[in-house]
């Protein structure tokens, strides 16, 4: 069995923040990442960009390379490729490499797994053709691969510069149909002077739709009644706006309305989770310095701990890693404060904008509470309708819909339904989500084969005997 | 399964290698992303449901959704995690185990 000082899950720009400023503050550090290089989803592949790319993707995605370049340091070990599939007692970790299982043990841990796209279940979004927005960036930042007449549809600033950097790769989308409404602008106004703290981002937004608005982008909002058509391919998007219905035809559809915390890793561990109205989504509980409720070695850093955008994350991933080397006797409480006193002004300068894009680009409440017929289960197929009759006959929590209808059970394990099933449970039930819950997650949290935990059953009784 | 591509290749440069997905010889990156890869050339689906036999193709590209879920040299893995390597035999997963990878 490996062991570390610290073992970082997840190599986006909290973990790699905190590798570096622990490595730095003397503590070994091994980072795992089941992607081939470092970056996460925000940054992924940005050490290979190269120019035309780096055009396209823009000045905030290449911020990135100075948290990869800044990786090697003799005391971190980056494992790429490692696939983390359980976490025990809050400090061991089992995870599989090149087709081989094996064990690390840390006197800390820090769960730096980001965020995944909120599900946005309309009808037809299981259709080939339908994918994330961020699934289509990613398609763009690691393999220079774009969609062609795509539409893209949700709301929030990534589909903004999703579009933008469509139009700057000279595939523009045929429209932007935005869900959000006049009211929720209303209603952000209120927030307007955090987000003047955060003009930053508020001006990049108002750019980007300029850039839209050049490349000739048509634009709808209000939308609602969101459907993609078709039989065994995406072939139109369907929606009303504006006192009529549309049509486009397209065999791509970008979906987005929001990011939220992937939690899966925390939660197997028995993490506590609070349901945030603003975020609407669960979060776990945390000290301010990162620290899991109730959990002494297990730190949390980044969108995994609530929506903040990688500027945030980078610097939660430090402020983790100070308290983690003052736990662990390489810093005083004194140097450890010291230190973080500008981490913490600076997070607060990158918090400022959140309510007000909380509160401008809310999630499509269509998405929230989906049609009866609507796919709620990516895996098992099992419909909203499907998830009301089973509250009309008793049922109050999610783990209860595994019984009725293997709900959460496919491969992703809830991932893309958990947040949907809660929503739809509370409202049934006339309960709130706290009291509804969410999936107990178990491990394995990816899949590992036989053979795999054979070998690592093997492995390991070799050393007991050595 | 379609053929005609809706995704582009930005810079199609690059030495490529011949892998078989369900049969058809394909000419991809090597060391790419084998579900980018598969987009590009075309292929679509990737996968269909145990449960009801509909087609599903990469959604989310992250590792997370699993319907990229391809069988490679016999086991079924995420196509979005894997690298595209000389002569890889790809398949759909068969129906009905292709849920408990």
């Amino acid at each position: 069995m490996r062991e570390a000082d610290l073992v970082i899950l997840g190599a986006g720009p909290a973990g790699m923040a905190a590798a570096r400023t622990a490595a730095e503050a003397g503590l070994s550090v091994v980072l795992l990442d089941e992607q081939p290089r470092a970056g996460g989803q925000i940054y992924r592949d940005v050490e290979r960009a190269g120019e035309r790319r780096a055009e396209i993707l823009g000045a905030d995605y290449l911020k990135g390379a100075e948290l990869v370049s800044d990786l090697p340091h003799p005391n971190i070990r980056h494992l790429a490729g490692a696939n983390a599939w359980q976490v025990e007692e809050g400090r061991r970790v089992a995870f599989t490499l090149d087709g081989e299982a094996e064990l690390i043990e840390g006197r800390r841990l820090l769960i730096a797994t980001g965020a995944l796209e909120r599900p946005m279940p309309i009808p037809g979004w299981t259709l080939p053709g339908v994918m994330t927005a961020g699934a289509a960036q990613i398609l763009l930042k690691q393999s220079g691969i774009v969609c062609e007449g795509a539409v893209l549809a949700g709301s929030g600033p990534l589909l903004y510069l999703v579009a933008a950097q469509m139009c700057r790769a000279g595939t523009p989308p045929l429209a932007l149909v935005e869900t959000q409404t006049f009211s929720d602008r209303l209603a952000a106004l209120r927030h307007v002077g955090g987000a003047l703290r955060g003009w930053q981002a508020l001006a990049k937004g108002l750019g980007l739709l300029a850039e839209l608005r050049r490349a000739g982008v048509r634009r709808y909002t209000s939308a609602s009644e969101l459907a993609v058509e078709g039989g065994s391919q995406a072939q139109a998007l369907s929606f009303a706006a504006g006192g009529r219905t549309h049509r486009i035809d397209c065999s791509t559809v970008l979906l987005h309305h929001g990011v939220v915390p992937n939690t899966q890793a925390a939660r197997s561990i028995g993490v506590p989770h609070r349901w945030d109205e603003a975020q609407r989504a669960f979060l776990p509980e945390r000290d301010p310095w990162g620290r899991a409720a109730g959990l002494e070695t297990v730190f949390i850093a980044g969108d995994g701990s609530g929506i903040g955008g990688a500027g945030a994350a980078a610097l939660a991933g430090r402020l983790a890693a100070l308290a983690i080397a003052c736990d662990l006797g390489r810093l005083s409480a004194g140097e450890r404060d010291r230190a973080a006193r500008p981490l913490q002004a600076a997070l607060a300068r990158e918090l400022a904008v959140r309510p007000f894009l909380d509160r401008a680009y809310p999630p499509f409440a269509g998405a929230l509470l989906p049609g009866d017929d609507t796919l709620v289960c990516r895996c098992e197929e099992v419909t909203a309708g499907d998830i009301r009759r089973y509250a009309s006959i008793g049922c109050l929590g999610p783990n209860q819909t595994k019984a009725f209808g293997r709900v959460g059970m496919g491969p992703c394990q809830g991932r893309y339904c958990g947040l949907t099933v809660t929503e739809l449970l509370a409202d049934a039930n006339g309960r709130s989500q706290d009291e509804t819950g969410y999936y107990r997650i178990r491990p394995p949290l990816k899949p590992v084969t036989l053979g795999e935990l054979a070998a690592l059953a093997a492995s390991q009784s070799k050393e007991t005997v050595e | 399964m379609k053929t005609a591509s809706t995704f582009r290749d930005l810079d199609p440069e690059g030495p490529r290698v011949r892998v078989r997905f369900s049969g058809r010889d394909l000419m991809l990156r090597e060391g790419g992303n084998l579900a980018a890869e598969l987009l590009a050339a075309g292929v679509t689906p990737f996968r269909r449901t145990p449960v009801s036999g509909a087609p599903r193709a990469p959604f989310c590209m992250m590792g997370a959704c699993f319907d990229c879920l391809v069988e490679i040299d016999g086991v079924t893995r995420q196509a979005c995690l894997c690298e595209v390597g000389a002569g890889m035999e790809i398949a759909m997963p068969a129906a009905g185990r292709d849920g408990d990878a």
